[in-house]
């Protein structure tokens, strides 16, 4: 029997071990970079803010057209004259223009003259038709100041006194169509990004949780070598951080590019009849800066949610351990 | 240095797994725990290194109460405690040397203000020429030797070991507990949780015997 206190040292009690396989490396980081799991939460955060931003892309696109329709319809009425007997049609165009024009918030006003008038007709009438033996509505363009517009019935009121035939189509049915239209468009728009992002927040959380569930075996060994568990935490955090960034990332550029793709292609088909019916429902497909920053906006927010999922998970862990839960 | 006064512990409404220990660990003592499997050895190990809570009773760690020891204070004591594990629990994408430097690297401490340290101390239990090789490689005396130094590196006042020669061989672990006795000689106190009566009969040691939830002590 040995006595405790005689032994020997324990250096040559080792067999020499054969030389190091390896060469002297950069330290490895306490969590490892990657993993099955780890690349698996790349792709899932990516495809999640690809879908979010470009939901969101679309919802932008779709309020600021709206706001384009609303505007440059209400930027506009239209003053028109029946013929009537005994009237001097260019002296009713006239007195209308001019009473228009005395009102507050009228930029100008723009008699459509019979040349016009007759391009308007060519369709219908076609070419070569004489507008003087027609009994055709004349009228007259009122451009207004959007941000004070003029009293439309006053200035009904007063055309019509001077000019009976006349008639003053402010447009307030279109614009109020249009704008309840353009209103629930984007209030779906925005409901549907609300439930894209509530997706994309409980994936990014259960994604980041089954990431993290492979590194339980770090945080004990972490926690037996009497680390502090802000130290773990912030381990954690940071390595999530970067990995939700970069799949946040991918996902972002990746929707900028089909921004960027579509824009491109409705400047190239301009002059088509696709290219118009796009232009015409979508306007010119540019999410403008707001929607860039949005995107940008969402790539930090990912990348702090997972930062803040795994900073939570690992709390949890390490209170299971010092209560004796978990399985150690 | 660590006490035990009538200490019990049950988890949940079970059965109380120990029952009444009472136990005294002087600065460097070396004593084996030992008893059947499903003893509690590792339970009671658990309770040393205060990863468990007694149900009842008085544990005193380095003079402090155990049930008045905050969690912030936790970890700060662990570090004069070291722990090797039967399963070894080392860091597979870290190097050996990596591996046992951990518990500084933790702590904050500069790379170049401990490497001297850790690659004497993996030259002193046998790992010098495998310090950057990977644990997968390690065999199992060698991953086993890893884990009893990352559990030296901060000189503590006292390494518990669990089972620290059940995964080698019998001559492996001679080597083993001579290393242990090399520490114990040099002022840290041992606990090693063994089953094993032949690795007990090498050494003249205190012997603390666990069997059906109580403790009986053989100076």
């Amino acid at each position: 029997m040995t006595d405790v206190h005689a032994a020997p040292p324990a250096e040559e009690d080792f067999e020499r071990p054969a030389p190091a396989e390896r060469a002297p490396r950069k330290t490895a980081p306490i969590v490892p970079a990657q993993n099955i799991a780890g690349r698996a939460l790349v792709v899932v955060i990516a495809i999640m803010t690809f879908l979010s931003c470009v939901t969101f892309g679309a919802v932008t696109l779709v309020r600021d057209t709206a706001s384009v329709w609303e505007n440059q319809i209400s930027r506009e009425a239209t003053i028109q004259i029946k013929p009537a007997d005994g009237i001097d049609m260019e002296i009713a165009l006239a007195t209308a223009a001019g009473i228009a024009s005395e009102f507050d918030g009228v930029k100008g006003t723009r008699i459509v003259d019979r040349a016009a008038t007759v391009r308007l007709l060519e369709p219908w009438l076609g070419s070569g038709f004489d507008i003087g033996q027609l009994p055709v509505p004349r009228l007259v363009i009122v451009t207004i100041n959007e941000e004070s517009p003029p009293d439309f019935a006053a200035m009904r009121t007063a055309i019509t006194t001077a000019v009976p035939s006349a008639t003053l189509d402010d447009h307030r049915t279109w614009v109020d169509r249009l704008v309840a239209m353009a209103h629930t468009t984007v209030t779906i728009g925005i409901a549907v990004l609300a439930l894209m992002l509530s997706a994309t927040v409980m994936t990014v959380v259960f994604a980041t949780r089954g990431a993290m569930a492979g590194n339980g075996h770090i945080i004990e060994v972490l926690h037996f070598v009497g680390a502090e568990a802000s130290f773990i935490a912030r381990q954690f955090r940071n390595r999530f951080l970067f990995t939700g960034m970069k799949g946040a990332a991918a996902g972002g550029v990746a929707a900028i590019a089909v921004f960027v793709a579509f824009s491109w292609w409705s400047s190239r088909n301009m002059a088509t009849p696709q290219g118009d019916q796009a232009a015409a429902l979508f306007g010119n497909f540019a999410i403008g800066s707001a929607g860039y920053l949005g995107v940008l906006m969402m790539v930090v927010v990912i990348g702090a949610l997972t930062a803040a999922t795994s900073h939570a998970t690992v709390v949890a862990y390490l209170s299971d351990l010092e209560a004796g839960q978990a399985d150690v | 240095m660590i006490r035990f006064e009538n200490v019990g512990l049950r988890y949940g409404m079970g059965p109380e797994i120990l029952r009444d220990i009472s136990l005294h660990i002087p600065a460097g003592s070396f004593q084996f725990l030992s008893g059947p499997s499903g003893a509690g050895k590792t339970t009671l190990l658990r309770l040393l290194f205060m990863s468990l809570k007694p149900t009842r009773g008085l544990i005193t760690i380095f003079g402090k109460d155990r049930a008045r020891i905050s969690r912030a204070e936790l970890p700060l004591l662990r570090r004069r405690i070291g722990i090797v594990f039967q399963d070894f629990r080392l860091l597979d994408h870290m190097t050996t040397y990596e591996n046992v430097a951990l518990p500084l690297r933790v702590r904050g401490r500069e790379e170049s203000s401990y490497r001297t340290d850790v690659m004497e101390l993996l030259k002193w239990v046998g790992l010098g020429e495998r310090m950057h090789v990977l644990p997968p490689v390690l065999s199992g005396g060698e991953k086993q030797r890893a884990a009893i130094a990352r559990a030296l590196i901060e000189q503590p006042e006292i390494l518990l070991a669990d089972e620290p020669t059940g995964n080698v061989d019998p001559q492996l672990a001679r080597r083993l507990l001579r290393l242990f006795i090399e520490l114990n000689r040099l002022g840290t106190a041992v606990v090693i949780a063994t089953h094993d009566l032949t690795l007990m009969d090498q050494v003249d040691a205190r012997r603390l015997i666990l069997a059906n939830g109580r403790l009986d002590i053989y100076d």
